[in-house]
């Protein structure tokens, strides 16, 4: 017998592990440095309280995890974030969904409107706020004068925080002021982010469309289905996937949106366009409350785990992948 | 049901004629098949019945309806695609029943139809699967069946077995007979596959680079091709062709060899005036021995190709070259020296230049 053939099974497992890390070690480190020691620091800075310079740290264990987490203005931003959630995604989806269907027709020149749908893709987050930004500036803003010239009042949009400034007695009056008193500066916020959507997901569904056999169509008029029928039962269903994608990707830039909050409302007035992120950034860097922002971080971090797991779960048995 | 009528029916891409001046009537309750080779312009003009292509001259009816503006979604028809074009995303209940949705039926009564269409095909065990959970061959039947689960004017079938396995197609081809013989219906069939429209079809048309070449039963296209197009293209092996020159009044000569005709041949020969002359002869029709030859021919068998029930002989005729097709009994020797005769009655004619048919 050789010697290749006696060796026992561990040490062939030692030897490829041993084979296998310089090829993982790259990786490895930038996933260290940037994702896992991260991770593990936050988790450590929650407990402790310190002072502006981190000269002083006191632990004070899980107490700040449960104060900080159980905050109203925790609740509020979370409130705040599900809120722009919601405006940035599903309008931005219905719109995207319209234009990429007219702009999947086959006519001349419809590559310029193809290319025009999706230029928001193409504007960098300064550029689309600042262009917002004046256009919903309260005096000189085209916003306020179309709203005016139709006859409605003119709003100002960037400086009213609606229901999400003052207090509510119960959760029934929030509930209620959430339809009844809009947050305008959210809803700023929204239209400046919901805008660059637009862009990316009528690329994403563009491409998603193109994807669907001419035949289904050709099929289903000789079934004697008209333009709605084509589109609710042949679009829309091939094109479940691509939008499932598309929601993923709008959520998670949801809750990544930072610049254009930065330069649009400062996450004003008071919190009412305070949304997580924000929250982390301006706990931790400008109130200097490090760990309260490490908790915050990490509250994040489960909330996009569980709503990743959840988006997963619930759309398997209806997205249809071929 | 109904008739399916072309009048002067033309389609342009651009500069170039899909399909030219198509007049053709299907008639009620005929198996059709439109055949030629690809881009002859057999799929362009099922789609124009379809209303899948808009015809850029000429009129299509439907029964006695002018459907030319018609939309295809109002015409009434069913089609069957090559590659199923099933919705992937339902239940092939779904699939067959979509059809009947689109038509506002009532519940119960699609329910009835879906089951009974799904018996007719054998795939009532698959109704609640998913067109990617079935073989090719089930997702054909699916396929029939979204076509003949409703009683449409006319059913429209663009290759619907070119994606089968040969054993398949053939199970397929007895099928859709019987389907046809059960529904009583007009079926409008486009293949390139010259078997499928010889079994299948009770008439045939044919077509290349968007022109009727021929219209007929089968039988009577094969027999009496109406010009060189059609000879070569219907048969296999193909019909020989050899170039021939006027040798005396009642006969001609080819390959070296002198070809006697019929005396009324010989006389619409005369009359037809050709400049030039091809003579077309089926390989079945050349033979070792035949009774009143009209020529012997001898060569070198280049090729023999053995099929079991008889055998394909390629040989070199001075400087042509003839295919027989010869019975399997008789042993052949590739390089060795074979004399195939044709009887008179079996000689076909054509004029070379126009390359219509000459004689009945």
């Amino acid at each position: 017998m050789t010697a290749v053939a006696r060796r026992r099974p561990w040490t062939r497992g030692l030897r490829e592990l041993l084979a296998a890390l310089p090829f993982l070690l790259p990786s490895l480190i930038l996933f260290g440095t940037f994702v896992f020691y991260p991770l593990v620091k936050s988790v450590y800075l929650g407990f402790f309280i310190s002072n502006p310079f981190r000269t002083r740290d006191v632990y004070v264990g899980f107490d700040q995890y449960r104060e900080v987490l159980t905050s109203s203005e925790f609740i509020s931003s979370l409130l705040v974030t599900a809120t722009f959630t919601l405006y940035t995604v599903v309008p931005a989806l219905v719109i995207a969904t319209f234009l990429a269907v007219i702009a999947n027709q086959k006519l001349p020149g419809i590559a310029v409107f193809r290319t025009v749908f999706s230029s928001t893709l193409a504007a960098s987050v300064a550029i689309s706020a600042v262009f917002w930004l004046v256009l919903l500036h309260p005096s000189i803003g085209v916003v306020n004068e179309i709203l005016e010239s139709l006859g409605f009042s003119s709003v100002n949009w960037l400086e009213e925080g609606g229901w999400a400034v003052g207090d509510r007695a119960t959760p029934w009056d929030m509930f209620v002021a959430w339809f009844t008193d809009p947050n305008y500066a959210l809803i700023s916020v929204s239209l400046a982010t919901g805008w660059m959507n637009i862009g990316l997901f009528t690329v994403i569904l563009l491409a998603g469309m193109q994807t669907i056999p001419d035949e289904l169509y050709e099929s289903a008029k000789i079934d004697g289905a008209g333009t709605w029928s084509e589109f609710w039962h042949v679009t829309l269903p091939m094109l479940s996937p691509t939008l499932f994608f598309a929601m993923v990707v709008g959520t998670i830039f949801a809750f990544q949106a930072f610049g254009q909050i930065q330069i649009l409302t400062q996450g004003g007035p008071v919190d009412a366009t305070n949304v997580l992120l924000f929250s982390v950034y301006t706990t931790a860097f400008d109130d200097f409350r490090v760990g309260a922002g490490s908790v915050q971080a990490l509250g994040l971090f489960a909330i996009m785990l569980v709503l990743t797991l959840m988006q997963f779960r619930l759309m398997s048995g209806r997205v249809f992948y071929r | 049901m109904a008739r399916v009528f072309y009048e002067g029916i033309s389609k342009r891409f651009g500069d170039t004629y899909a399909v030219r001046d198509l007049t053709l009537e299907i008639d009620d309750d005929e198996f059709f098949v439109l055949l030629g080779p690809s881009g002859c312009g057999k799929t362009t003009a099922l789609r124009m019945a379809a209303g899948l292509e808009e015809a850029s001259e000429g009129n299509i009816y439907i029964g006695e309806r002018n459907v030319t503006d018609v939309p295809a979604k109002d015409r009434d028809l069913a089609m069957v695609f090559q590659n199923y074009a099933l919705y992937p995303h339902m239940s092939v209940y779904d699939n067959i029943a979509f059809g009947l949705r689109m038509r506002k039926y009532r519940k119960t009564e699609i329910d009835g139809l879906v089951r009974d269409a799904a018996r007719t095909l054998g795939i009532d065990e698959f109704l609640k699967r998913k067109p990617g959970q079935l073989s090719g061959g089930q997702r054909q039947r699916v396929a029939l069946g979204r076509a003949i689960v409703r009683r449409p004017l006319a059913f429209l079938m663009d290759e619907p077995l070119s994606n089968l396995d040969s054993k398949m197609r053939v199970q397929m081809r007895a099928e859709l007979i019987r389907l046809h013989r059960e529904l009583d219906g007009t079926f409008l069939y486009v293949t390139h596959d010259q078997v499928e429209a010889m079994t299948m079809g009770q008439r045939v048309a044919i077509l290349d680079q968007g022109r009727l070449q021929q219209v007929g039963s089968p039988q009577d296209v094969y027999d009496r091709p109406a010009n060189l197009f059609v000879a070569s293209f219907i048969g296999s092996p193909a019909m020989n062709l050899l170039e021939a020159e006027r040798a005396s009044a009642n006969g001609l000569r080819a390959a070296g060899v002198d070809v006697a005709l019929p005396d009324s041949l010989a006389q619409q020969l005369a009359n037809a005036g050709a400049a030039s002359v091809t003579i077309g002869l089926r390989p079945e029709h050349l033979a070792i021995e035949v009774t009143d030859p009209a020529a012997t021919f001898e060569g070198t068998v280049d090729l023999v190709e053995a099929l079991g029930s008889e055998q394909h002989v390629t040989l070199h005729v001075a400087d042509a070259r003839l295919i027989a097709n010869l019975p399997a009994a008789s042993r052949i020797e590739h390089g060795s020296s074979l004399r195939v005769s044709v009887a008179k009655e079996h000689v076909q004619l054509f004029d070379a230049t126009t390359g219509e048919r000459i004689g009945p």
